[in-house]
């Protein structure tokens, strides 16, 4: 029997229906339609299934669904603020901080992460903040410049 | 006419206005190598075909045989 | 090449693609669901080689839930090749490789596919399909599978040009090139350098495992959604392989999320498309990233020997090189590109060079970013870095002395036309990396890469709108910005705004036939269609405006999107001289003036014009763990001509960066049994941004004769140099000369443990 959960997601409550062993990465982009957070690996290595739940970076893959009643979660529908994009989707546009995309979804969830826990990180400290995403088009070189832009 | 150079460094010149007529002399000439050659890419002073198809051959044309290349 | 002043080209909008990106909304492989949906899951041989003796699935097809299942002996027989274009593939090898038939023969290789109306219950049927094999030998290297008495994998295959009665083998075909005499060209030399070099099986890496929906409708035509580099190509070989007229197949390609070759062959579509037939739903299938390493082509795993004599002066006199690459389970390695590629940069008047094609238990490989020359050019580079300090010269110099030119013949045949080499090494060794200092336990490397640029197939349609924008349509999948450039090229052509350019990428039925996305040929060739389209929009355009000035077209002028009037004309209305008209002005008279406005152009480009990179890499070596940082790197590249140059940047960083992860930590290990033991990204380890730093690149623009711009391919050449730019460092932080990949911490350490005086406990 399935367990009916609710939720918080993109400020919006939300509620969906799950197997008790689905993950919560499944029922978002399977049950709600929220397909923008990716898939790449299913064993929380490669980041591209990043979101934040209760503020915190988690992979959405080794979350498990009904792990979700009564938190809030925040994906990357829920960055862009109506019609105005957030600072780090800005400046990974400029940056050119993307190649195929696949990847950026979750490095921006993360690079928000950090952004809201450290406004002004170093280089280094932004490099090893996002070592949990994994990037294969573009060696990493611009997303780390679009971040630190984005935190000035 | 074409200068055409076979795969181990042989060279040899080939009476042809296109490039079918090329292999068609080269089948005739070339018997055993003709299948091989078939299954090549060909290039043309220079620039490089996977598919040989009608281009002209001037007198001076250079054509090498080269093995055909997958780009990924 | 006229010095052409661009007012587009070179400059950086932002892609238009770019706001879906980083919104989540564009629509990847995965993403799409349709109705009535059913999930496909494949059952996969646990053995890397094996007969399979028998397959039973009547508990998978009892099982409520189950809609179809599939197994290799229902596939129909083929005997064909399909024109890849850049290779022709052989099909049949294509579909056993995709699902097997009497033998397994690698670790994953599919056996059978269930479809099911959730992903649940097709796992749970997948579960309940007995497979009775008989484990058989595997072979998993070149040396394993040339041994005498090697078990064999097929025993109908032939070594290619043997004698019908020749035993089978797993060498599958050998070829050879050469100039001159090698041995007299070593016997000349003053010092000649041999050196044997092992790779490992890598992977393309892309973050997006293989996905896609099929369909098969009632009156059997088919379309199919799919995350590929070649939707043309998913159409003929799909099509093929599962018995169906490639008249009624669609395929629609998603974004793609990654590709760099490993997304041209087909794995899943041939069977969700032979499950949707059978169910009469529509199948959906995903690999999961343990499917993807096991069972999806890596690059060859191989076996170099070089040996290079020079004389005392620097001058190269001979060069022999022999390859062994790894094709997998199906004959058809790069080992005859990277033969071309590996001494292409240099003048050698003395060589030969033999290429192997050797069956392994793995499987079948696939193309991977500039197939074949990466390995190739780490094998040639170390040792012109041995000679180059044996003969204690400027590694720079060293290959400046003896590099190509224009004029000069490359191995594979042909002469060069004006390529960059001269000047991407000039530009290397006056770069202020190559003379920075170093620090402690670190050391610098320097290798150069090589690689054609693809041609082929392509077509464009630009399609005017009234208001004077425009659209333009190829069917390449964009990978890494060629929308951006396309609608740059229009917006340069047309002299429009390059934000009024709509860049679009069509699907079998609405694009013209192009082949794929890959090969550094998309900005080349379907750029080339893409310019020639607008032009043809341009001469519509100067058409209109001479009915409307009432004067020949080819009195009419054209600057900057403007239509200019020859003298005299006047405009009929008011008698007054004619004023030039803007492009959107003609637009908006389209349908008085002969109707809509499309541009079209289709064309065959050879592959000409081929691209040179030199990079410079600082390592730091942990002498006590044998882990090593890059510290510092430079990539130069002559790509002809950046049309946006922050995306050349991009490609240029990123190939960089995968030959970073191949030289330093990436390979698949492989259990006795030849199944793979770290199919997941955290064993399988690429580099992430905490491994790296910065990539700065040096963009050289040597053009390209052959295209209006001058673009020369850009996206395999970066990862040609890194392996040996590497390796070379490490020999020069460590003073070992490391002939076998990965240099990972236990390899290194290990070596340096052997060559350091034994310390420990003293």
């Amino acid at each position: 029997m399935k367990l009916h959960i609710h939720t918080t997601i993109n400020g919006e409550p939300a509620e969906f229906l799950c197997d008790g062993h689905e993950t919560l990465l499944s029922a978002l982009r399977n049950t709600l339609g929220l397909t923008g957070t990716k898939e790449g690996c299913s064993t929380g290595d490669c980041g591209a299934c990043s979101i934040l739940l209760d503020g915190r970076l988690v992979p959405a893959c080794l979350v498990l669904a009904p792990e979700a009643q009564g938190r809030t979660i925040t994906t990357i529908e829920g960055i862009a603020q109506h019609d105005v994009l957030h600072p780090l989707q800005k400046t990974f546009l400029e940056n050119a901080a993307l190649q195929c995309g696949i990847c950026t979804p979750g490095f921006i969830i993360a690079a928000k992460a950090l952004l809201d826990k450290k406004p002004k990180p170093t280089e280094d400290e932004t490099r090893f903040w996002l070592a949990g995403n994994l990037c294969r088009c573009t060696g990493y070189d611009k997303i780390i410049r679009a971040v630190m832009e984005a935190s000035v | 006419m074409a200068i055409v150079h076979l795969p181990g460094e042989q060279s040899v010149t080939i009476d042809a206005p296109r490039v079918p007529e090329l292999f068609a002399a080269l089948r005739q000439r070339f018997p055993d190598i003709a299948d091989q050659l078939e299954e090549m890419a060909i290039a043309i002073d220079g620039d490089i075909y996977q598919d040989p198809g009608y281009q002209d051959l001037r007198p001076e044309t250079e054509v090498h045989f080269v093995p055909r290349i997958a780009g990924g | 090449m006229s010095e052409r002043t661009f007012a587009v080209v070179g400059t950086r909008p932002v892609r238009h693609d770019g706001v879906d990106k980083v919104t989540g909304r564009a629509a990847y492989g995965a993403d799409a669901n349709w109705p009535g949906m059913l999930h496909g899951v494949v059952v996969r041989s646990p053995h890397a080689h094996a007969r399979i003796v028998s397959i039973d699935t009547s508990a998978a097809e009892a099982m409520p839930g189950v809609k179809a299942v599939l197994v290799g002996s229902e596939l129909p027989d083929i005997n064909a090749t399909i024109p890849l274009g850049e290779a022709a593939l052989d099909l049949r090898d294509m579909s056993y490789s995709m699902m097997a038939r009497d033998k397994a023969l690698y670790h994953g290789q599919a056996v059978a596919a269930v479809a099911a109306t959730t992903l649940d219950i097709a796992r749970e049927a997948a579960a309940t399909i007995v497979v009775s094999y008989e484990k058989l030998t595997p072979v998993m290297n070149v040396d394993e599978a040339t041994a005498p008495d090697a078990p064999i994998l097929h025993p109908t295959m032939r070594t290619k040009g043997a004698p019908p009665d020749a035993p089978p083998s797993n060498l599958a075909s050998r070829l050879e090139m050469k100039r001159g005499d090698v041995d007299a060209g070593f016997a000349d030399a003053d010092l000649v350098i041999e050196r044997e070099f092992r790779t490992p099986t890598v992977h393309q890496g892309y973050i997006e495992p293989h996905a896609c929906i099929a369909r098969c409708g009632e009156d059997g035509r088919a379309v199919i959604w799919c995350a590929t580099q070649g939707p043309f190509f998913v159409r003929d070989a799909s099509a093929a392989i599962a018995g169906l007229d490639p008249a009624h197949v669609k395929v629609i390609p998603s974004e793609i999320g990654g590709g760099f070759g490993g997304k041209i062959v087909v794995y899943l579509e041939p069977v969700a498309l032979l499950l949707a037939k059978k169910a009469q739903r529509p199948v959906k299938m995903v690999m999961n990233r343990d499917e993807v390493f096991r069972a999806t082509g890596p690059t060859s795993g191989t076996k170099i020997r070089v040996k290079i004599g020079a004389k005392r002066d620097g001058t190269f006199v001979a060069a022999k090189v022999s390859f062994w690459y790894e094709a997998g389970a199906f004959k058809g390695s790069p080992v005859g590109a990277g033969a071309m590629c590996s001494i292409a940069p240099y003048k050698f008047p003395n060589f030969f060079l033999e290429a192997h094609d050797v069956v392994v238990n793995k499987p079948k490989v696939a193309a991977y970013r500039a197939p074949g020359s990466p390995m190739a050019s780490f094998a040639v580079e170390s040792v012109v870095d041995e000679i180059a300090r044996e003969l204690k010269m400027d590694a720079i110099d060293l290959r400046l002395k003896n590099a190509n030119q224009e004029g000069d013949q490359a191995p594979y045949g042909p002469k060069f036309g004006p390529i960059g080499l001269k000047s991407v090494l000039e530009a290397a060794k006056n770069h202020p990396h190559w003379k920075a200092p170093l620090g402690p336990n670190q050391g610098r490397g320097f290798a150069i890469g090589f690689w054609f640029n693809g041609g082929m197939n392509s077509s464009a349609t630009v399609t005017l709108g009234g208001d004077g924008s425009a659209a333009v349509q190829t069917g390449n999948p964009d990978i890494g910005g060629t929308r951006a450039a396309q609608a740059m090229m229009v917006a340069e052509e047309l002299g429009i705004p390059v934000e009024r350019v709509r860049p679009s990428v069509g699907d079998t039925d609405s694009a013209g036939y192009t082949d794929l996305t890959g090969g550094s040929r998309v900005c080349f060739a379907t750029g080339m269609a893409v310019i020639r389209a607008a032009e043809d929009v341009r001469e519509q355009l100067k058409a209109r405006a001479a009915k409307i000035w009432n004067v020949e077209p080819s009195a009419v002028g054209w600057d900057s999107g403007n239509l200019i009037p020859p003298a005299g004309a006047k405009e009929t209305k008011s008698g007054h001289d004619a004023k030039p008209l803007t492009v959107a002005e003609v637009a908006a008279k389209m349908a008085h003036t002969g109707g809509p406005v499309v541009g079209r152009a289709s064309l065959y480009a050879p592959m000409a014009g081929p691209g040179f990179g030199a990079h410079i890499c600082d390592l730091e070596v942990d002498q006590e763990t044998g882990r090593s940082r890059v510290v510092r790197y430079t990539a130069i590249q002559d790509v002809g001509k950046a049309v946006h140059p922050s995306y050349v940047e991009g490609q240029i960083q990123g190939g960089a960066v995968q030959g970073i992860g191949w030289a330093l930590n990436e390979e698949y290990v492989y259990n006795r049994d030849g199944a793979m033991e770290n199919a997941g990204f955290l064993d399988y380890r690429m580099p992430v941004a905490s491994d790296l730093p910065m990539i700065d690149t040096v963009i050289v623009e040597v053009a390209n004769p052959l295209h209006p711009y001058g673009v020369r391919g850009v996206g395999e050449v970066p990862i040609c140099p890194p392996l040996a730019a590497c390796a070379n460092a490490m020999r020069s932080a460590t003073g070992i000369r490391f002939t076998q990949l990965p240099l990972s911490p236990p390899r290194v350490l290990e070596k340096i443990m052997a060559a350091a005086p034994v310390a420990v406990g003293a």
